[in-house]
């Protein structure tokens, strides 16, 4: 039974392994070094300390991380490591893309926006045709319409909006 | 019975009909999807059941978590690829008979097995409901905390060959949930004088990030590819039939989902794999277990359906979650003031009935929708793959930016998004950070109000629950290391022979 177990959740290491460990090792080292500075030490009980959950997680964090680093550099080196690093970092492009669509929010309205977003991003993603830009628009008024207009969920109404005329701009604040 | 009548008449309302058959059916279509899964869909609407009232919030998760396993199972058998990550014992025996011809048989069977463990489950929970009334009140804040801990150490050590690395970020998940002004002192704790860091790391946030924006990033960032899967025809009811001549397993089966989605920690991968175990060791044909095996596909499908029910017994009973899921579901409690616990069982039965009723409810939902929709649910899985980030991207802002409108919010989100990516692609788990930082909470709260009536550390250990717990606690490190032991000594045998580059992270 505990065989299978094993098996089970072993997970073989992929490349890249090694830079994750060294990152957060030293990551977790520095947190821990910061615990005088950032945590307070009062005069009460050891467990209602400030300080005691935050030192004892470290503490953890960094005994694990550097079991983990060590598991990192005892076992062989597999190919693609920088690759791996690579296709990390592409995904920030994509952060960087939904980071303006939050930014776009409040000023284009929650409606322009995302219909906007979709489409642009459809098209960096290689979907061209009418067809593919034309889902992406309607998805995403598909989108608004459920968490906005149907579940009043709070999404502010867009700057653009002062310039409507008034009944319309409250239609438009209440549904997108 | 009076309590079922009352659970009733609390799902007599349009709203909970509603979230019921929207949880239920859209969670079938999300499971079917490869790359969405429970945990994307719930994390998302998360914060839009918020205004709702509880009880129709926590039907439509739960409606999602309950039904999306049975979506799972399509692309599992059809096309290799299971839908939800734990379809993917499914994909064993499910594909080699479709293989052999024989889809609507694996579907079939894959039906009838999931529909036997959600019911199976929900009738064992409601005969345990007394028994759990009962037992409920007897925790303490220090029985709570000892099962907070031993929850703790189960998300680790069921991590095997990964010990280590879930040891780290259950450790990270303790310390994120630290940051920011604490309750008592009202000091700040790791906030390097920034005002965001000030009110702390919220859960939902790293949610968003870890499980949606992550998979969303990861999809963008891949190949484009579209799952292709052949339409099925056929009656999918005859595999009630064929379930009956394998009524030991799918009963032992679904037992061991009850049993280990009961116990925090641990879930339905162990209760699929020792159900899987279980059915090959005691099958008279196990050399067919991994190519088509019917008894295969029996196992693992009913214990992975009986665990969502048994999931909110300690979620319900102690407000300890014992899995991601869960863990996200505790914050619509939170959010309403209901605070899960002893109490809940004691003075809320008729909600805690509501809520079986709703699970029996959805189980029937789901097979109906299934033996009409199936075929448009193998058209609608073949969605390509960086179109579905895009949209998770779209339905992931709404999630977070709702929460309070913050930019902030979702720069944090993008952060954890990245860091989730990145655990992704290295295969390490990231439910150790989510279960951290909610037990984490739960144990910092729980152990300083215990050690104001404690004197001595034995004091600690000295009602008899708290003993039972410590003793298990202490059983449970003392077979990881018994387990650690055997597969050391085996590997000295065989090191001639073979040498595994993974040994070193076996915890």
């Amino acid at each position: 039974m505990f065989k299978t177990l094993q098996d089970m959740f072993k997970r073989y290491r992929r490349p890249g392994d090694i830079v994750f460990a060294c990152l957060f090792f030293a990551l977790s080292l520095f947190l821990l070094s910061q615990i005088g500075e950032q945590t307070a030490w009062k005069n009460t009980r050891l467990f209602s300390q400030p300080a005691f959950w935050p030192a004892v997680s470290l503490s953890f964090m960094c005994l694990f991380a550097a079991l983990h680093l060590f598991g990192s550099i005892a076992s062989p080196r597999i190919e693609g490591r920088w690759k791996e690093v690579w296709f990390w970092a592409r995904s920030l492009e994509y952060v960087a893309w939904f980071l303006g669509y939050v930014i776009l929010v409040p000023l284009l309205g929650y409606l322009v926006a995302t219909v906007l977003f979709s489409i642009c991003l459809a098209f960096r993603l290689n979907y061209r045709s009418p067809k593919w830009l034309g889902t992406s628009a309607l998805t995403a008024f598909g989108i608004v319409l459920t968490f906005k207009t149907f579940l009043q969920v709070k999404v502010p109404g867009g700057a653009i909006y002062e310039f409507l005329p008034t009944a319309l701009r409250s239609f438009m604040l209440t549904n997108f | 019975m009076e309590d079922f009548y009352a659970g009733l008449q609390i799902l007599a309302q349009w709203q909970v009909v509603a979230a019921l058959l929207v949880g239920s059916i859209g969670g079938v279509i999300i499971g079917a999807i490869p790359g969405v899964g429970a945990a994307v869909a719930i994390a998302i609407l998360l914060p839009a059941t918020f205004s709702m009232q509880p009880i129709v919030g926590l039907t439509l998760l739960l409606g999602i978590y309950g039904s999306s396993m049975y979506g799972g199972a399509i692309p599992a058998i059809l096309i290799n690829t299971p839908g939800t990550a734990v379809n993917a014992l499914t994909t064993y025996d499910g594909y080699p008979m479709t293989k052999r011809g024989q889809a609507k048989r694996a579907l079939s069977l894959a039906y009838s097995a999931s529909f036997f463990g959600g019911i199976f489950s929900i009738i064992c929970l409601m005969f345990l409901s007394p028994v759990l009334a009962w037992i409920a009140p007897q925790f303490g804040s220090r029985e709570i905390f000892l099962a907070a801990l031993m929850g703790i150490i189960l998300v680790v050590l069921a991590h095997r060959g990964q010990v280590f690395a879930a040891g780290m970020l259950a450790s990270f998940g303790i310390f994120l949930n630290t940051i920011g002004l604490e309750p008592i002192k009202y000091t700040k704790r790791y906030t390097f004088d920034q005002g965001w860091l000030s009110s702390g790391v919220d859960l939902i946030v790293v949610v968003l990030g870890i499980f949606a924006l992550s998979q969303a990033f990861s999809l963008l960032v891949e190949k484009d590819s579209t799952p292709k899967a052949q339409p099925v025809s056929g009656n999918l009811l005859s595999g009630i039939k064929e379930l009956f001549g394998h009524k030991r397993i799918a009963t032992i089966s679904a037992s061991f989902g009850v049993v280990m989605g009961m116990i925090p920690g641990v879930g339905e991968f162990t209760a699929q794999f020792m159900s899987y175990t279980y059915a090959q060791k005691t099958s008279k044909a196990p050399e067919k277990f991994r190519d088509g095996s019917p008894e295969g596909l029996i196992a693992s499908e009913t214990s992975n359906n009986a665990v969502p029910a048994a999931a909110m017994i300690p979620l319900l009973a102690l407000g300890i979650p014992g899995e991601a899921l869960t863990a996200m579901m505790l914050s619509v409690f939170y959010v309403h003031n209901v605070i899960p616990g002893p109490q809940l069982f004691q003075n809320k039965m008729d909600f805690v009935m509501a809520l079986y009723i709703a699970m029996l409810l959805l189980n029937v939902i789901v097979l109906i929708f299934l033996l009409f929709s199936t075929n448009l649910l193998t058209k609608i899985i073949q969605i390509p793959t960086r179109f579905l980030g895009l949209v998770i991207l779209t339905l992931s802002f709404v999630g977070i930016y709702s929460l309070r409108n913050s930019v902030t919010d979702c720069a944090i989100a993008s952060g954890f998004g990245v860091f989730g990516l990145i655990l992704k692609r290295l295969n390490l788990p990231s439910v150790p950070i989510i279960l951290g930082m909610v037990l984490g909470g739960i144990m910092e709260t729980k152990l300083r109000s215990a050690m104001a009536r404690v004197e001595t550390p034995l004091d600690f250990i000295n009602r008899p629950i708290a003993a039972i717990i410590f003793t298990l606690i202490l059983f449970i490190i003392a077979m990881h290391i018994r387990t650690i032991f055997i597969e050391h000594k085996n590997r000295l045998n065989e090191a001639d022979i073979d040498h595994d580059i993974h040994n070193t992270q076996q915890g």
